[in-house]
């Protein structure tokens, strides 16, 4: 079972700063740390190959400190790394993004699946992973909570739901994105982390990936970003204290509109 | 302090030692201190991560480390717990008679093991012998190629959940301490039971157990060095561990050093943060000042013993002795920046106390240490 997994450096931070002139991220004095959603893929991607053996190979497009979450990667017990870095994917989008992951998937070859976190930390979209499956036109389920049964010919997954859960049977190769239920990620050992500090990334330009200039980087980019803005805090909730008889009437007025 | 001095895989072992340390132990130690059982998920998760192995040869399956790689990663876990911490460094208790003075077959047999994540334990304790190592009563007696081990070994640091034990006991009661030999002994062999648990006032989230010895037959393969050796294994065994006693204490005073700042910088009274107080402040600076001077003789004598000084009694004394008299006294005073708050188990400074007060008494009473130390300076005199 070849995996793939892809992964993002994110700011370590909850509340993510955003510049408003220019509609960016602020990624200064804030140390980077891989996207935590994906580190429950790379666990799911380690677990395949323990369970039945091949390969895992870690993949992700940023700037050249992007090397420090891909070797993390390698500390856990993925086998390859690949960094996809170039000037020219600066200020791509989610569609521009996920072109140049699936151009790099095609270089790659020889998977069966693809794992990626359900959504990055910093930007929230949820829309890399679907398009890097579209791009590369094979199936996708999003959200997986457990792989029940895999093959190189299909695979059973469950499925996150608002409501609960379903179970979807499909075709290998495929992408899943995953959520955080599906497994608990490992810490690091020591081995991995000499394995890590002496491994090779291989590193890959625009030009490597035989991409079209006209689908990457802010100029490839479809999405226009008009203005961030920070909502409002939602106000908390009231709780109603005292007997239960009076809460139960006074829950009723509020609800008919009386007080 | 800084780490600048350290090599490539000293840092990863402080790095990854600390993360378990922080994210894995400190969160559930309260918990394993209150419930006083042993912590076996963290033991897995110290094996997983190759913990075991820092100052196991790499052709056992370890990193090949020595006592400061060792001493590094117990400083780290000890801030996490100072009792979850000892399952990893009582194991290394257990672990240095075969390092030191294991056989090629011993070594292979039980270090890869052991670099694995199989917890072992040091048995030389009894009721009697204490301090005065040489009035052990568990005997060995020899039986063609057995020995038959009786008596029972007390206060048994990992006892009865470790699966390797090193045990020092008598083959040869006329000689004294000269008539004392080391053993491995696995768990499983017959006539190897275990006693009561013990109730601590500290390190709780650690098992110290009797550690019973009842016609108890181990092969003679499982020597270390030979008959009549086993004090001197122990003694030697000692000037190893020791920094490894002095770098727990030092976790646990680092720690109620850095729960104090934080906690003085957020407590308001008057209006303002006590730490804008002066007297808090002089408090604050004195453990820093204290931690410190304890880390620079924690890491310089494992860093000594490392390079091969014969010698290291009373350098491993000094260390053990300072920092573990450092850990109890600015424990205390973080309780007492605490305050009130610092005497109530729902606060994480009133554990640091009670388990600061064993490294001033086990692997040998500091009083016992200041002994070495003095015996060593007229020794050294007598040498000018």
């Amino acid at each position: 079972m070849n995996v793939i997994v892809c992964i993002k450096q994110v700011p370590n931070t909850t509340q993510v700063r955003i510049n408003p002139e220019t509609n960016t991220l602020i990624r200064e004095g804030v140390e980077s740390v891989i996207n935590p959603f994906d580190m429950y893929a790379i666990e799911e991607g380690i677990r395949l190959k323990e369970k039945l053996g091949g390969k895992v190979t870690v993949l992700t497009m940023g700037p050249p400190q992007a090397e420090e979450a891909l070797k993390e990667a390698i500390s856990l017990g993925c086998d390859e790394a690949v960094l996809l870095t170039d000037r020219n994917f600066a200020g791509s989008d989610t569609w521009a993004t996920s072109y140049v992951l699936s151009q790099a998937v095609k270089k790659i070859g020889d998977y069966h699946i693809i794992l990626c976190g359900k959504q990055a930390s910093d930007g929230d979209t949820a829309q890399v992973g679907p398009g890097i499956s579209t791009h590369l036109n094979i199936p996708q389920v999003t959200y997986v909570k457990k792989i029940e049964e895999i093959n190189d010919k299909k695979a059973r997954v469950e499925r996150m739901t608002e409501e609960g859960f379903e179970i979807i049977e499909t075709p290998v190769p495929c992408l899943f994105t995953v959520v955080k239920e599906i497994n608990e990620p490992r810490l690091p050992s020591l081995k991995g982390k000499m394995r890590a500090k002496k491994a090779e990334i291989r590193k890959m330009t625009a030009e490597d990936l035989n991409c079209d200039f006209d689908k990457i980087g802010l100029d490839g980019s479809p999405t226009r970003v008009v203005k961030i803005f920070t909502p409002p805090a939602r106000k908390g909730g009231e709780i109603l204290k005292g007997d239960i008889q009076e809460i139960v009437e006074r829950l009723a007025k509020e609800l008919k509109g009386e007080i | 302090m800084s780490n600048i001095l350290f090599t490539e895989e000293q840092k990863m072992v402080q790095e990854l030692t600390r993360k378990i340390a922080r994210e894995k132990i400190a969160p559930v130690a309260a918990e394993y201190d209150e419930k006083e059982e042993f912590p076996w998920p963290i033991v897995k998760i110290l094996a997983e991560s190759d913990i075991f192995g820092v100052y196991i040869a790499e052709k056992y399956g370890g990193m090949g480390g020595g006592v400061f790689e060792m001493a590094i990663a117990t400083e780290e876990l000890s801030w996490g717990c100072g009792g979850i911490s000892l399952a990893f460094a009582a194991t290394g208790l257990g672990t240095f008679p075969i390092i030191l003075f294991g056989n090629d077959e011993q070594k292979k047999k039980y270090l890869t093991r052991i670099a694995k994540g199989t917890v072992a334990a040091f048995c030389i304790t009894e009721a009697e012998a204490g301090s005065d190592a040489g009035s052990i009563k568990t005997t060995a007696v020899k039986d063609g190629d057995h020995y038959i081990l009786n008596g029972t070994k007390q206060w048994i640091t990992n006892g009865g959940e470790a699966d390797i034990y090193t045990v020092i006991a008598m083959t040869d009661k006329k000689k004294g301490a000269r008539g004392a030999t080391a053993f491995i002994v696995e768990k499983g062999t017959k006539g190897l039971d275990f006693g009561k648990k013990e109730k601590k006032l500290g390190i709780r989230g650690s098992a110290t157990r009797e550690v019973i010895f009842t016609d108890c037959r181990v092969p003679k393969e499982n020597v270390i060095s030979k008959e009549g050796m086993g004090f001197i294994v122990a003694m030697k065994t000692f000037d190893y561990s020791r920094p490894g006693v002095a770098a727990q204490a030092l976790g646990i005073a680092q720690r109620a050093l850095d729960e104090s700042v934080k906690y003085a910088h957020e407590r308001k009274q008057f209006g303002k943060s006590i730490s804008s107080f002066q007297g808090i402040q002089f408090m604050l600076a004195d453990m820093a000042i204290q931690v410190e001077a304890a880390r620079a003789i924690v890491y310089r004598s494992a860093q000594i013993v490392d390079a091969g000084e014969k010698n290291i009694a009373k350098l491993s004394a000094t260390a053990k002795t300072f920092a573990s008299d450092v850990a109890m006294k600015v424990t205390i005073d973080a309780v007492q920046i605490f305050g009130g708050y610092g005497y109530m188990r729902e606060y994480p400074v009133e554990k640091l106390m009670r388990d600061a007060k064993i490294t001033q008494i086990y692997e040998g009473t500091n009083q016992i240490q200041r002994g070495v130390i003095a015996a060593s300076l007229i020794k050294e005199l007598k040498q000018k």
